[in-house]
C-alpha cells in the first residue's frame, strides 16, 4: 500500500479577511506529483500558504505523513520536510547565490551535510556554481527562478510544493526547470505543483485538482479528464 | 627694524597657530565622529533588519553607561574593564526586549513599535532616575585628562583616540558578524525578505531578537565609551537619540560603511561649526548639513537609492 505524504481534509482558511478556501482536501501518494490548476484568484496560492503555515486555518486539518501540522509555525513545518519554491522566487536580493543556498539549509544542523548538498545542487544546476559568488538581484529570471528550487531543495524535504515556477520565464528554461523538477521527483521527492500552464502539469501529475473560486471542483487521474470537463472546471461555464 | 621683524615672525607663528588650530579640530572631529558611528550603528541595524525605529535606543545607550558605573564601582576597576560584562548584560536586555515586548508588534505597521519604544524610553529614564538619582555621573579613568603632544599646539586626546579605535573595531566586529557568521546571514535573509526567511526555516522572531541583542552589544560600547568622555544623566538619551538619527541620515540606512561616514560628517560639520559661528551654533550646524545631505542625497551618502 503507498504513503500518504500529505492529507488535506476539509480546510476553510482566510486571506485579508475574506473567505479563500471552502471546505478544500486534497491527498498526496510517496512520490507522486500532484498538480493544483485554475484561474487567477481560484485559491492556489492560498492553499500552499496554507500548507506551509503563512496562512492559519479556520477549519479542517493537515496532516503529513498521518501527523497533523496545521497550527505549526511556517519554520517548524519545514524542518519536518515541507519546502515551499514561493510565487514570483522570492530570493533573498543582497544575498549571494551561495548564501541563499546556505540560508536554505537553515533546519539542518551539520554543516558537512550542507555544503555536501550545496555541491550535489551545483552539479544539478552548473549555473548556480558560475554565479555562486553574485548577488542573488543580479541573477536573471530564470537563474533565479533555478535558485529559488534549489534552495528549497537545501533543506532536504520530502514535499516540495512548487508555486507557479513557470511565471515570466523563456520557454527554453521552462523546458529545463521542468526536466529538474522531473528528475527530483524520481529521486523520491513528492511533488505539490501549482501551474497556470495547464496542459504541462496535467502531463506530468499522477492526480490533479481543480480549484474554482475557492473550492474544487473537479478532481482525479487527468488522463481521465476530458477536455470539455476541464474548461468547464476551470472557467466556471 | 628689529620692531617691525618681530611683528612679521610673530604673524607667521599667529598663521602656524590658527593652521594648527585647525588641523586640531579637524583631528578631533574625525575621533568624535567614531563615537557617533557607534551611537548610531545599533539605531541603523535594528531599523533596516527589523524595520522598528527604536526611540529607546539612546535611553538604552545611557543604560548601558550607568551598568558600567555600577560595575565599576562595585568591582573597582577601570571603566574599560565594565566592557566585558556590560556587553553581555546588554546582549541579554536587547534579547529579552526584543522577544518579550517588540516582536508583539512585529509586521503590524510603524507606529505601535514607535509607541512601544517611546514608552519603554519614559520607563527606562525614570527608573535610572530613581535608581541614580538626577546627580551627573561619569566614568572617570586616568585616560581622560591624557594627551598626545604632536607639536607644540596639535594634541591628540588620548581618550578620544582609544574611543575611535574602539569604535572602528566594533564597526569591524559587527560587519563580520553580519557578513561571515550563519547567524548574520540568517539575520540578512530576514531583513531582505521576512517571508521567504520564513519558508527556510528560520523562525524571524527569534533571529529579530538576537538582532537586538547584537544591537543592545553595539550601545553598550557607546554607552562606556559616551560615559568615559561625557557627563550623563538619567536624561540624556534622547539627546544621543538624536545624533545617532543625524548620522543615520546622512549616512544611509543599512551600510556599515554609510555610518561611520555619517558620523564623521556629522561630528565634523558640529565642531567646525561651533569654531566658526561659535559654540551655542554647535548643533545647528550638524543639523544644516544634515539638511544639506538630505536636500540633495535624500537616501544618505552610502545608502542604496
Amino acid at each position: 500500500m503507498e504513503n500518504i505524504v500529505l492529507r488535506v481534509k476539509n480546510i476553510d482558511v482566510y486571506y485579508k479577511g475574506l473567505q479563500a478556501l471552502w471546505n478544500v482536501s486534497l491527498e498526496l501518494k510517496e512520490g507522486k506529483i500532484v498538480s493544483i490548476i485554475g484561474s487567477n484568484g481560484s485559491g492556489k496560492s492560498t492553499l500552499l500558504n496554507a500548507i506551509s503555515g503563512l496562512l492559519p486555518l479556520t477549519c479542517g486539518t493537515i496532516e503529513l505523513f498521518g501527523e497533523r501540522i496545521d497550527g505549526l509555525a511556517p519554520h517548524e513545518i519545514v524542518s519536518r520536510g515541507i519546502s515551499l519554491v514561493p510565487e514570483g522566487r522570492r530570493v533573498f536580493p543582497r544575498l549571494t547565490t551561495y548564501e541563499n543556498l546556505f540560508i536554505g539549509s537553515y533546519p539542518l544542523k551539520s554543516r558537512s551535510t550542507k555544503n555536501k548538498l550545496i555541491d550535489r545542487l551545483y552539479e544539478v544546476f552548473p549555473i548556480l556554481k558560475e554565479r555562486q559568488n553574485q548577488k542573488a538581484r543580479f541573477l536573471s529570471g530564470g537563474e533565479q527562478q533555478i535558485l529559488a528550487i534549489a534552495r528549497a531543495l537545501m533543506s532536504n524535504p520530502t514535499l516540495i510544493l512548487c508555486d507557479e515556477i513557470s511565471l515570466g520565464l523563456a520557454p527554453l528554461i521552462i523546458k529545463e526547470i521542468y526536466f529538474q523538477l522531473r528528475r527530483i521527483n524520481q529521486e523520491g521527492n513528492s511533488i505539490v505543483l501549482v501551474e497556470q500552464d495547464i496542459k504541462r502539469s496535467l502531463k506530468m501529475s499522477s492526480q490533479a485538482y481543480i480549484l474554482l473560486g475557492g473550492r474544487v471542483v473537479l478532481e482525479g487521474d487527468p488522463t481521465h479528464f476530458t477536455e470539455d470537463q476541464v474548461k468547464k472546471a476551470y472557467f466556471g461555464i | 627694524m628689529d620692531s617691525s621683524e618681530g611683528a612679521v615672525g610673530s604673524i607667521l607663528e599667529w598663521e602656524g597657530v590658527l593652521m594648527e588650530n585647525f588641523y586640531q579640530l579637524i583631528l578631533n572631529g574625525v575621533l568624535l565622529g567614531g563615537l557617533y558611528a557607534t551611537i548610531a550603528m545599533g539605531l541603523s541595524t535594528i531599523l533596516g533588519i527589523v524595520k522598528v525605529i527604536n526611540l529607546a535606543h539612546g535611553d538604552l545607550m545611557i543604560l548601558g553607561s550607568y551598568l558600567s558605573f555600577v560595575f565599576m564601582h562595585w568591582i573597582g576597576v577601570n571603566p574599560f574593564w565594565t566592557f566585558f560584562l556590560v556587553i553581555p548584560a546588554m546582549f541579554f536586555i536587547g534579547f529579552f526586549i526584543q522577544s518579550l515586548i517588540l516582536n508583539r508588534v512585529v509586521g503590524k505597521g510603524m507606529e505601535p513599535s514607535l509607541i512601544l519604544t517611546f514608552g519603554l524610553s519614559i520607563i527606562i529614564q525614570n527608573s535610572l532616575l530613581l535608581f541614580f538619582t538626577p546627580d551627573s555621573r561619569s566614568l572617570m579613568t586616568p585616560l581622560s585628562v591624557k594627551t598626545i603632544p604632536i607639536t607644540e599646539f596639535l594634541n591628540i586626546p588620548l581618550l578620544y583616540l582609544v574611543n575611535f579605535f574602539v569604535a572602528l573595531g566594533a564597526i569591524f566586529i559587527l560587519h563580520l558578524i553580519f557578513q561571515k557568521t550563519y547567524l548574520g546571514r540568517a539575520i540578512r535573509a530576514a531583513s531582505d525578505d521576512e517571508i521567504a526567511a520564513k519558508l527556510m526555516g528560520i523562525n524571524t522572531k527569534r533571529i529579530y531578537a538576537f538582532a537586538m541583542g547584537i544591537a543592545m552589544m553595539t550601545a553598550g560600547v557607546a554607552g562606556v565609551l559616551v560615559g568615559m568622555a561625557f557627563l550623563f544623566y538619567p536624561h540624556t538619551g534622547p539627546q544621543y537619540l538624536i545624533i545617532a538619527f543625524g548620522v543615520m541620515v546622512i549616512g544611509g540606512l543599512g551600510s556599515m560603511k554609510g555610518t561611520f561616514i555619517g558620523g564623521l560628517i556629522l561630528a565634523l560639520s558640529q565642531l567646525i561649526g561651533a569654531q566658526l559661528l561659535g559654540i551655542g551654533n554647535q548643533l545647528l550646524c550638524g543639523y544644516i548639513v544634515l539638511l544639506i545631505v538630505l536636500a540633495i542625497r535624500p537616501q544618505g551618502v552610502f545608502g542604496e537609492g
